[in-house]
Parts: C-alpha cells; sequence; structure tokens
C-alpha cells in the first residue's frame, strides 16, 4: 500500500520540519532561558572540542562503560549461579524486589556513604542498579529453557563450554538484551545523577556548574551531548541487538 | 555447570502448591533475615570507623519515630501527589496523541523519528533547565515526570491502537459505528493491553523520576528529605527515608501490576509486550 521509501521520505521530511519549528519558536523566544539554535550549536561545538572533551565527556563515558560492562558480566554469572538451586532463588528474590523497587537515585546517599566521593562510587552505583533488570532477565531467560532443546543437547553430550557458549547462552539471549536495554538508561540516568550530587568532573558535573554559573549556551551544550548520548546509545543498541537476534523469531520480519 | 532450572510450569502439582507456597514464603523471609543479619555484621565491623552507617536496629527505630511526625507524611504526600498529577497528565496526553498518531500510517512515520529521540532522551538532563525556569517545586515534578513517561506513552498507544484486528474494525464500520464510536468501543479496548504494559512502566519510571528531581535539585517531597538528612548529619533517618522510597516503589509496583491483572483478566492471552 505505503511505499517503502515514500515513507522513509516522509520521517526524513517530516523531521527536519519539526527541527526547523524549533529552531524558529525557540530563536523567537523571549524567554530567558531560550537561546538561539545557532548559538547553542556554537557553544556545543567549543565546548565538547575544547578541554572540556577530555575532563568531562571521556570521563563520563568511561564511568559508563565500566560501569555498564561490569553489570552485565556480574549479573548474567550471578543469574547461572541462582539458576542452579530453586531453593537459593526463593531466598533472594524477595529481597532482590525489594532493593530493585528502591529508586535507584535514592540509593546514592548510602553509595556516597560506603565509597566515598570517586570513581568507585560513581561506577558501583552504576554496577548495583543496572545489575538487577539482567539479572532477572536471566533468570527469566533460564527458567524458560526449552525442554526438548535441552534433552537433545544432553543425548549429544554436549557439556561445559560448549553447552554455556552455543546452548545455553544463544538461548537466553533475548532476554539478557531485554534487561541490557533497561539498563542502558538506568546507566545515563545514574552516571548523571552521580556526577550532579558529588563530582569534579563530567558531563553531569559540567551540566550543574553551568547552570549554577547561569552560562545558559554551556548548560544547553551539556543538555544536548546528553541527549545525543541517549539517542546513540538507543540506535546503537538495537543495531546490535538486532545483528545478535538475525536468528531470534521475534526479529524475523513477517 | 550441571543443573538446569526447571520449567516453573511443570513445577509443583495443585495437591501440593499451597505447600509450596508455604516453602516460598519461608525461604523468602530467610532471604531477609540474612540480607538484615549481613547489614548487622557490616555496621558491627565498620561502624565504629564509619559514623555514617547505622545498625539496621537503630534505622527501624528512626522509622518508628519519623511515621509518628507530620513531616514524613506530608512530604511522602508530596512525592505522591508529584506522582499522580505527573503520570495522569502523561496518561491523558499520551493515549489522545497515541490515538492519532496511530491511525495513520503516515503520521505514524512523519513523527517516528523525532519520538524516538525524545523518548532516548534521559530526562535527568533537563534537571537543571527545570530549576531555572520554576525553581524547586511541584510544577517542575509534574514536568519532569511527563517528560520521563510520556513518550513511551504514546509509543506503547500507537502500537497497540496499529495491533488493532483489522476485520473488527471493518465489522463495527459496517455495523455503521461512527468514528468516535470506533475509538472508544473498538480502538481503546482492543489496546488496552498495550497501555497497560506502558502505564506500569510509566509508573515506575514516574517515582524515580520524583524521588530524584527531589534528592538532586530540593523539589518538594520525600527525596528532599533524604537529601537534607544527608546534609544535617542525621544519616540514621536517611537510611528510614531511603528504606520508605523503597516500600512506596514497592507498593506503586504491586498496584500496578494488580491493576493491570485485574482489568486484562479477559485479555492476557492476547497481551502484548513491547519493552
Amino acid at each position: 500500500m505505503h511505499n517503502r521509501w515514500v515513507l522513509r521520505g516522509v520521517e526524513l521530511v517530516a523531521t527536519a520540519a519539526i527541527f526547523a519549528v524549533v529552531w524558529i519558536v525557540v530563536g523567537s523566544n523571549r524567554s530567558y532561558i531560550a537561546v538561539p539554535v545557532p548559538d547553542m550549536l556554537k557553544t556545543f561545538w567549543s565546548v565538547w572540542t575544547s578541554d572540556h572533551l577530555w575532563t568531562d565527556a571521556l570521563p563520563s563515558l568511561r564511568r559508563l562503560a565500566i560501569g555498564y560492562v561490569a553489570a552485565v558480566v556480574i549479573s548474567v554469572s550471578l543469574g547461572f549461579l541462582l539458576g542452579m538451586s530453586r531453593r537459593l532463588r526463593l531466598a533472594c528474590l524477595p529481597v532482590m524486589g525489594f532493593v530493585r523497587a528502591i529508586p535507584p537515585v535514592a540509593l546514592l546517599p548510602i553509595f556516597l556513604v560506603v565509597f566515598g566521593v570517586g570513581d568507585v562510587m560513581r561506577i558501583s552505583i552504576i554496577v548495583f542498579v543496572c545489575a538487577w533488570p539482567i539479572l532477572l532477565n536471566t533468570l527469566d531467560g533460564l527458567g524458560e529453557l526449552d525442554a526438548t532443546m535441552m534433552a537433545a543437547t544432553r543425548s549429544y553430550h554436549i557439556a561445559g563450554w560448549d553447552r554455556l557458549f552455543r546452548v545455553l547462552l544463544p538461548a537466553i539471549s533475548p532476554r539478557v538484551l531485554a534487561g541490557m536495554r533497561t539498563s542502558l538508561s538506568l546507566a545515563v540516568l545514574l552516571l548523571v545523577a552521580s556526577e550532579m550530587l558529588a563530582s569534579s568532573g563530567g558531563i553531569g558535573f559540567f551540566l550543574f556548574q553551568s547552570q549554577q554559573a547561569f552560562k545558559l549556551s554551556e548548560m544547553w551544550a551539556a543538555v544536548i551531548l546528553l541527549g545525543l548520548l541517549g539517542y546513540v546509545l538507543n540506535v546503537g543498541f538495537s543495531v546490535v541487538e538486532r545483528r545478535l537476534l538475525r536468528w531470534h523469531a521475534s526479529t524475523r520480519r513477517d | 555447570m550441571t543443573a538446569v532450572v526447571t520449567r516453573d510450569a511443570a513445577g509443583p502439582r495443585p495437591a501440593t502448591r499451597s505447600a509450596a507456597r508455604r516453602g516460598a514464603w519461608t525461604y523468602g523471609l530467610l532471604g531477609f533475615v540474612v540480607a538484615v543479619a549481613l547489614w548487622e555484621l557490616v555496621t558491627r565491623v565498620w561502624l565504629t570507623s564509619n559514623a555514617q552507617l547505622a545498625a539496621p536496629e537503630d534505622v527501624v527505630v528512626a522509622l518508628g519515630r519519623l511515621v509518628t511526625e507530620g513531616t514524613f507524611w506530608a512530604e511522602t504526600g508530596r512525592t505522591l501527589r508529584a506522582w499522580a498529577i505527573g503520570l495522569g497528565l502523561s496518561l491523558a496526553l499520551g493515549v489522545v496523541v497515541g490515538v492519532v498518531i496511530g491511525s495513520s500510517t503516515v503520521v505514524w512515520h512523519a513523527l517516528r523519528p523525532t519520538l524516538d529521540f525524545l523518548r532516548s532522551v534521559p530526562g535527568i538532563a533537563l534537571m537543571p533547565l527545570t530549576l531555572l525556569l520554576w525553581g524547586p517545586t511541584l510544577r517542575s515534578d509534574v514536568f519532569l515526570i511527563v517528560f520521563g513517561t510520556v513518550w513511551t506513552l504514546i509509543v506503547q498507544t500507537t502500537y497497540g491502537v496499529r495491533a488493532v484486528d483489522e476485520m473488527t474494525l471493518e465489522t463495527a464500520r459496517s455495523f455503521g459505528f461512527n468514528r468516535l464510536q470506533r475509538i472508544v468501543l473498538v480502538v481503546l479496548p482492543s489496546s488496552l493491553p498495550y497501555l497497560a504494559t506502558g502505564l506500569r512502566i510509566a509508573s515506575s519510571v514516574a517515582i524515580t523520576v520524583a524521588i530524584s528531581a527531589e534528592l538532586l535539585i530540593g523539589n518538594p517531597g520525600l527525596g528532599n528529605q533524604i537529601g537534607l538528612a544527608r546534609s544535617y548529619g542525621q544519616f540514621t533517618d536517611m537510611y528510614a527515608l531511603i528504606l520508605t522510597s523503597g516500600v512506596l516503589g514497592v507498593v506503586l509496583q504491586a498496584g500496578s501490576t494488580a491493576l493491570e491483572r485485574r482489568f486484562l483478566r479477559w485479555h492476557e492471552s492476547q497481551r502484548g509486550v513491547r519493552e
């Protein structure tokens, strides 16, 4: 009915039009908080090509990457550990459910007490909070393993690492990735929150500093960077997810 | 790597189900006891060197004192009010916009990139902005909640509307239902499962956003109390308030799950979960 290329065109044109409208509206807005788009972009460029790239943007990205990767590794491993014993799961799940329900930023003060103000605190809060969705999804995945497939694995004497890497991990990967997607936005949230609450560098720190000093263009530069970061991470994640799960029914074109 | 988790569906037989449930309770309780014992242990070992830690019994006592104070309830109420107003606005906006967008393939495609972008903007980035605009107020809380949840609700509603069975819609049309009737009687009910999923996610995002904004930029509410307790050095109170925010989270989560189950009992089989 609707040609795919026509719809692509609609997407492009409409998005450009929306951007143009925002450009004009913001430019003609008299609110003190609105900075004309050209100024915004100019500041964005000058800020993030200056020292701030090294003192704020890259340290933030490093914290994000370390925390996120650690969370994935730890929570998938823990998931397998808990997956081995029903009793252990029964004992752990309610506690985990409670800890998970605490709004993550409310945990920050505890991490400040325990780890002080440093990268250890900022990374460990990301690890701690991002681990739950992945862990719970890993457990769900392990709980849904296809009985026939597991029987076949046994009959073919597939065991050890082969079993782990060629049967179990691929089988639960759609679940794990779903958890990882939830965790990705949590990671960004906690990164910025921890930098706003206590830090001497980072995108969140820069954002807060600029606001405190009423440097509106700089503040917008940070907002735009965070927006782009969120978007790029999401799109990148979708691309990776689709590649990894090409074999899986949920991603196949019907 | 020997044990494989067995399918839960193939779990206990009906005769033993209540026994199994009792077992689950016992283990769950055991888990909490162990967790509290660990907490106790940590504070026993490090309390002398770190005065900012607090033992569980002290925190419970602090919580007992807090619940008799008016401020505690007033501030919790403020957080809940922001949650309710924000979520309500977001839901209304999300459903209306979602139905409009979902009804047309062209409009859906025209707005999708923008929606995808806005959806992935971390709302926390806008906190300093709201602070400049409105100061630490309920309004700022509500704005951040709406921004943090409305895109998901729009997209969920859109998915729901687009998943409406064409045949049902045609049937309604041939029975002479007008556009409004079709939307209210056919489109909305059948997109309800998607909406419920969106609402469940939105509800937990909303409470997270509210507490975060209160803690980070001082909007009035429970989160702000946590921040104040911390800066006054009342660490026992701080832990008690953090526990309270956890209880709030659990209650809201249980509430939305219960609602979903109650209203969608008839729809359980074809519940669509996207993200």
